[in-house]
Parts: C-alpha cells; sequence; structure tokens
C-alpha cells in the first residue's frame, strides 16, 4: 500500500482532519447484505464515514480496486456512498468491508436513513425543473429583447414573436413551475396563504394576461418576467435544498453508525436488533450498547446508566433486575433475557413520543410566512382594484385593463421578497455547518434567535461523557507500564488510561479476566477486588507490583474543554443559563461550580426534566435545550429549540434542531448570536423589498410599466438582496 | 426579414440542444457527487491490477 504514495496521504489527513487511524474490523455480517446480479458478480452498498476529500475517495477506490476480483468501486464524496461490484461469492463482502476499515474508514450498511437524506426524488426534480425554467427563460427573452428594441416592428412580424414567445413559455411554465404549485395548491387546501401561493398566482395570471395580449396583438406580452421569476424561484429552492441536504447527510451517517446488530445465544451471526423477539438470550460484550429491554441472567453485571438516568457512576446489577435499553456495558460479557421485541420497548416508545412533539413544533409560523400573509392579500388587493378602476372607472376594455393589473401583481411578487428569508438561511446555515453545528429543521434558526435561557444537561453535554483520567499519585514511568497493559483490553477505563498515554505499545503476555482486569506473572491491572485492595470510590483501575505495592489510578468525567467559556458567552448573550441533571448532587454541584452555573437541579428524571421545562415555558421564556441522553429527550421535544452533541444518542439527535459535530459547546453559543443577525439581515431584507415595491407599484397602477421595467425591479431587488444575506457568513 | 425563418428554427434547435444535453447530464448521475467530481479530474486512471 505505501506504493500508492499513502504516507504522506496519512501525513496530510493528521494535520487536517485529526487522526486516521486504522479501524477495528466491522462487526456487522456484510455477507447478507451483498446483492447478487445473477451473472456471477455481487454488489454491496456501504456508508463509509470520514470521508472528506478526492484524496479519500481516490484511496479507497484504488485500494479495492487493487484486489483482484473486484471489478468496479465507486465512492461518493456527497453521500458517502461506495459501491463496490466484484465477481464471485458474496461472503467476500466481509472482507471487501474490512478493507475499508483498516485504511482508517468507518464503514457501515447504507441504511434506509442514508438513503432517505440522499436519494431525495425532490431534489432531482428541483434541479431538472431549474434547467427547464432557466432554458426558458433565455429563449423567451431572446424574443422579448428583439421587440423591445424593433419599435420599427412591422404588426405580423410582432406577432409571430408574441406566438414564438407563447410556444416557449407556456410549456415551460407548466412543467418547471410544478415544484412550486405543488405546495401553494397544499397551503390553499389547508387554508393557509403561503409565499408559494402569491408567486404561483402571480405567475399564472401574467401567463394569461399575456396569451390575451398575444390574440389581441398588443405592444408587449410579460412572458418573460414569468419565466425569470419562475427560474430565480427555482435557483433559490435548489440553493436552500443543498444547504439542507448536507446537514441531513451527516445526521443520517451518524445514525448508520450507531445502528447495529445483536449477539442472540444459538444463532451463529449478530441478528438485527430488530429482528429480535422477546424471550430471545442475548450476548452483551463489553463496551457494547444494550439495545433492547431485558433481564440480567448472570450473577452481576456493571453497567453505564448515564444515557438513561444522567448518573455519572456505573451501576451494578444483580441477576434478575430489569435493565433498561440504553445502558453501556463497563464489566465483563453477560447474557441476558429479552424482556421485550424492539418495537414494543423503551426505545420505540420515546421514539413514538418525539414524533408528536415534533408535529406540535412543526405549527410554528416562520418569518416568511408570517409576512406573506399580511403581503399577499394586500398584493392582490392593490391588483384587483387596478383592474376595476381601469375597467370600470376608465372605460377601458378588460383586456386593456387586465395589462396594468397584472403588472401591478407581477411587480408586488418579485423574488427580492419571495427569497430574502431563504438566502439569508442558506448564508447563515453555511457558515455554522463549516463551524460543526448542523442546521436540522428549517425554522430552527429563527427558534434560535429568540431563545432567552439555555438548560444544559450535565453527563455528555456540559462534560465529555467518558471517565478520563485524574491527577493522582502515580509517576510518569507507572502510567507508561500500566497503559501498556491495559491496550491489551477493550474495557472502557482500560481504553480511557491508553489515551492518557497513546503512544504505548501493548505489553506481550497479558490474560484477561473479564470483567476483573489483567494479569501477567505477578503483576496485575484491574478492580480494587482484584489486585485485593480496599477501595470504594468511584471509577478506578489499580496496578498491583510483583513487591505488593499497589497504585490506583483514579477516573472522573471531566468538563469540556470550551464548557465555562460556552457558559460565559451564552451569559454574555442575555441568555439565562441552567443545569439539569439526573447525577447525584454533590457531583452536579461540582460541575455547576466548575463551569459557573449558579442554577442546578440534580437528580432529575426524563419527566422531571421535561416538567421543568414546560414549567420553564408557561412562565413565558423560550427555551434552548442542550442534551445528549435518552433521559433527555422528552426535554428535547418539549423545548422551544434543541440541540445535541454528535456523540449523544440517537434519540436525542432525532429530537434536536441542532447537532454539534465538534462536540464544543462554544460553537452553539456562537450560533445564537450568529441566529440573531440572521434575523436581523432577513428583517431588513424584506423590508428592502417592500421598499422596492412601493417604488414600483405606483408606475405600474398608473400602467406606465413595462415589461423592461418589471425586469429591471426584478433583477435589482434580488441581487440586493443576496448581498444582503451574504453578510451574514462573514466574520 | 425572411432570414428570420432559418434564425429563429435555428436559435430553438442550439437551445434546445443545450436543453436536451442538460437532462441527459442529470439522467446519467452527473450530479449526484458535486464534490467528488471536482477531484475526480486529478486521479491518475492507468494504475493497473495489482501495480
Amino acid at each position: 500500500m505505501q506504493g500508492l504514495g499513502l504516507d504522506e496521504f496519512y501525513r496530510r489527513r493528521e494535520g487536517e482532519a485529526g487522526l486516521l487511524k486504522p479501524q477495528d474490523a466491522p462487526t456487522v455480517n456484510f455477507a447478507t447484505l451483498a446483492r447478487d446480479n445473477g451473472n456471477g458478480t455481487c454488489t454491496l452498498e456501504l456508508m463509509v464515514a470520514g470521508l472528506t476529500c478526492g484524496a479519500c475517495i481516490w484511496l479507497v477506490e484504488q485500494a479495492l480496486a487493487q484486489e483482484s476480483d473486484v471489478l468496479r468501486a465507486r465512492a461518493n464524496l456527497s453521500t458517502r456512498r461506495l459501491s463496490v461490484t466484484w465477481r464471485g461469492e458474496a461472503s467476500r463482502a466481509d472482507a471487501l468491508a474490512a478493507l475499508v476499515a483498516r485504511l482508517g474508514f468507518r464503514v457501515a450498511p447504507f441504511s434506509p436513513a442514508c438513503l432517505s437524506a440522499s436519494e431525495d426524488a425532490e431534489g432531482r426534480e428541483l434541479t431538472r425543473s431549474l434547467g427547464i425554467a432557466s432554458f426558458g427563460a433565455m429563449n423567451v427573452m431572446l424574443v422579448s429583447v428583439a421587440v423591445w428594441a424593433g419599435s420599427d416592428m412591422g404588426e405580423q412580424t410582432r406577432h409571430l414573436m408574441h406566438w414564438l414567445a407563447a410556444l416557449i413559455a407556456l410549456p415551460t411554465v407548466a412543467i418547471a413551475g410544478m415544484p412550486l404549485f405543488r405546495p401553494a395548491w397544499r397551503g390553499l387546501r389547508a387554508g393557509r396563504l403561503n409565499m408559494d401561493c402569491a408567486v404561483s398566482l402571480g405567475i399564472l395570471a401574467t401567463c394569461a394576461m399575456s396569451l390575451s395580449e398575444t390574440l389581441r396583438n398588443g405592444d408587449f406580452t410579460w412572458f418573460d418576467g414569468a419565466t425569470a421569476l419562475l427560474a430565480l424561484m427555482l435557483a433559490g429552492r435548489v440553493l436552500d435544498r443543498a444547504a439542507r441536504r448536507r446537514a441531513r447527510q451527516a445526521a443520517a451517517e451518524l445514525l448508520a453508525l450507531q445502528e447495529g446488530a445483536v449477539t442472540v445465544l444459538g444463532e451463529a451471526t449478530p441478528v438485527p436488533m430488530e429482528r429480535v423477539p422477546a424471550g430471545a438470550r442475548i450476548l452483551v460484550a463489553s463496551g457494547e450498547r444494550l439495545r433492547l429491554d431485558a433481564v440480567l441472567e448472570d450473577a452481576h453485571a456493571l453497567l453505564d446508566t448515564s444515557d438513561t438516568t444522567g448518573e455519572s457512576l456505573p451501576r451494578a446489577y444483580a441477576a434478575g433486575e430489569a435493565l433498561a435499553a440504553g445502558a453501556v456495558n463497563m464489566g465483563a460479557v453477560f447474557t441476558a433475557r429479552v424482556t421485550r421485541a424492539a418495537v414494543d420497548g423503551s426505545l420505540a416508545a420515546m421514539g413514538r413520543m418525539l414524533e408528536q412533539a415534533e408535529q406540535a413544533r412543526g405549527r410554528v409560523t416562520s418569518l416568511a410566512d408570517r409576512a406573506a400573509q399580511i403581503y399577499v392579500p394586500a398584493a392582490h388587493a392593490v391588483a384587483l382594484a387596478t383592474f376595476l378602476g381601469w375597467w370600470l372607472l376608465a372605460g377601458l376594455p378588460w383586456q386593456v385593463a387586465l395589462v396594468p393589473a397584472v403588472a401591478a401583481l407581477i411587480i408586488t411578487c418579485p423574488c427580492g421578497l419571495a427569497i430574502a428569508v431563504p438566502a439569508v438561511h442558506v448564508v447563515a446555515s453555511g457558515a455554522l455547518f463549516r463551524r460543526g453545528v448542523l442546521v436540522a429543521s428549517p425554522t430552527a434558526l429563527e427558534r434560535l434567535a429568540s431563545a432567552d435561557h439555555v438548560v444544559l444537561d450535565k453527563t455528555g453535554t456540559l462534560t465529555e461523557g467518558r471517565p478520563r483520567l485524574s491527577p493522582g499519585t502515580w509517576t510518569e514511568h507507572d502510567l507508561r507500564e500500566a497503559a501498556a497493559f491495559a491496550a491489551n483490553s477493550r474495557h472502557l477505563l482500560a481504553r480511557s488510561l491508553c489515551r492518557a498515554c497513546p503512544d504505548v505499545l501493548p505489553a506481550a503476555g497479558v490474560r484477561e479476566v473479564p470483567g476483573e482486569g489483567l494479569i501477567s506473572g505477578e503483576t496485575r491491572l484491574g478492580s480494587a477486588r482484584f489486585v485485593g485492595v480496599e477501595d470504594a470510590a468511584g471509577m478506578s483501575l489499580h496496578l498491583l507490583r510483583p513487591s505488593g505495592a499497589s497504585i490506583a489510578f483514579r477516573f472522573a468525567d471531566v468538563l469540556r474543554p470550551d464548557a465555562a467559556a460556552a457558559i460565559r458567552a451564552f451569559q454574555r448573550s442575555g441568555l439565562g443559563v441552567e443545569l439539569l441533571s439526573g447525577d447525584a448532587p454533590d457531583v452536579v454541584a461540582r460541575v455547576a461550580e466548575e463551569a459557573g452555573i449558579k442554577l442546578y437541579t440534580p437528580g432529575a428524571s426524563p419527566a422531571e426534566k421535561a416538567e421543568r421545562i414546560a414549567a420553564l415555558q408557561a412562565q413565558g421564556r423560550r427555551v434552548l435545550m442542550v442534551g445528549d441522553g435518552l433521559n433527555d429527550a422528552a426535554a428535547l421535544a418539549g423545548a422551544h429549540v434543541s440541540a445535541a452533541p454528535a456523540e449523544g444518542t440517537d434519540l436525542a439527535q432525532a429530537a434536536s434542531d441542532f447537532v454539534l459535530m465538534g462536540g464544543g459547546l462554544l460553537p452553539l453559543a456562537e450560533a445564537v448570536d450568529r441566529a440573531r443577525l440572521a434575523q436581523r439581515v432577513a428583517r431588513q431584507s424584506l423590508v428592502l423589498a417592500f421598499g422596492y415595491n412601493i417604488i414600483a407599484v405606483p408606475v405600474a397602477v398608473a400602467g406606465f410599466a413595462t415589461p423592461l421595467i418589471a425586469a429591471l425591479v426584478m433583477a435589482t431587488s434580488s441581487l440586493a438582496v443576496i448581498g444582503n444575506a451574504l453578510r451574514v457568513g462573514r466574520r | 426579414m425572411d432570414i428570420l425563418l432559418w434564425l429563429i428554427p435555428l436559435a430553438l434547435l442550439l437551445g434546445g440542444l443545450g436543453l436536451w444535453a442538460f437532462i441527459w447530464a442529470l439522467r446519467s448521475g452527473q450530479y449526484e457527487d458535486l464534490d467528488g467530481a471536482a477531484a475526480r479530474i486529478l486521479f491518475d486512471d492507468d494504475l493497473k491490477k495489482g501495480g
């Protein structure tokens, strides 16, 4: 592999995106997922996490192409999808997936969630419509410019030009306008006036008026305005979608990596979680997450329940005790009997509750829709008044009176107004994405801007959520010796010890006693009981030397490095800060003091958390909830706006508006300021677009507007609005 | 003005050709991976199997 110039590749990668280390071979059975193409070849679709640049896809494709039986390997950088086709048996799938994992990329089956996030038929339809609309707009413009310029044009030639424009514009609007007409129709049927209604009506009315002008061979047709408006609107849509698609994709990628199979006793291969029936006996490996509700069958087990209850210390369970799904095994391998299948389990119940909360929140009206609700009836009233005025009062024929009326309509709905808010959102989401904050829902930024109180969870949100070595009486030499031992184990504490001393190589001849510790000759590393010392305090590992001396390594869940800075940033932005945790009072008090939080509530159950949020909202506070665990999911879903770290549980992320990729809290604090700036700029843009209308509408109503003026107003107001939106991305 | 009889169909034909090319590119999946396509031009394509 070094022949491919890999050394240089890894060195560059380390600088850019952190250390890229060979991953352990994935535990999923890929052979069952490979698709047999029928002619002796098989295809496997994989989701590859960590593809960040062109060189990554080159590396993956080349490494696979080196295999003699691989016919085709193609990686997609946007969707992180890898498709491999090879000649031979489906069982090769595991080896090929392991090969990619060895290069340092994490692989997972390309799940339906990834599929729905990447294969959006809607997005493709938008792109196609944009292409058609741009083609139509340009060709109609070709004809229109001839009409505008050709004042000496003969009557018949002008009539021909009008028909030509109609011939191009009408099919264009009929085909490319569908992505706008459909939501407009849906909105109308639900009794809501949205921007789509205004734009659709504007385009359709302009087409109708232009057709009538074509029939009676008037001076101008307005097909160019209608098609240009359509093309600009679609361009805004495509951009908006691309920004959110990136966020959706990253979220789906995280979830795919968390999905897993369960080892069932009596089955040769791991079984997907949703197919494990109640009553099955499952094996839970050390460090593995329990995915189903179960009762313990072995004598004892040690589980980290921080995700389900918020307790930071692992809890010991005895045989026959019920274990809730979501806990992580901190001790030895144990067997348990499943009490409920996945669909009836506690996780699924929480998922359903989240969906309900989500629907309730979907009713928040966005700024753009609120503007449309005032603006659309006003614009239509002006157009109607113009028509009636010219027709009844001034006594013009109705076809002639229609022209200034529709001109007023198309000038009042120029895209400036309709793209004011989306343009700001695209720029703001892009800027946040670069700082590691994913915007998951369309109205999230508006809600974040109005938040005035932040409630934080402790474990995994304010703290790192995994044990870290605390300073103690040990020396550097002790640490190196213990880390060399610990490198032989997958136990969580042993791994934390290795993280403290990453360059150490595993010691040879070390045997692991599951759940107890590691042993080599007279030297032991493990729990207090294993090495024979008295110690009851928290998470610790003990090193016992042949001489009989023992050294304790203690671990604690420490604050994130940027937590205190983030809290100060929140307070500077005028938000009240509160800590809400399920953990013991003394731990919560210590963390709150370190982070500089005055208001804290320890020992809160999931229901109490949700109640606290509801109580705050009832007082009129707009709560930003930040949490990572299953115990936070209800509170996250109930809050005005919510965020979850990327390492958090999938349910917490599903309930959140923002996902924090880098894991830090500081980007979220900055996001609050940026969201407020975005709201300010969006309001300015709306005012700006209104301003244009106030000048242009009287011209149109008076009947002086020509298609040329409409095109100019449309272009300049759009440019002004887009230029204004770009300010949000700076800094 | 007879020239229009030639020029207008010609202009529409050329425009239509562009539209057809765009739809063909969209259908054959060339808009699926815009980030990756930017880097692909730099890849060597003469690396042989096993080499």
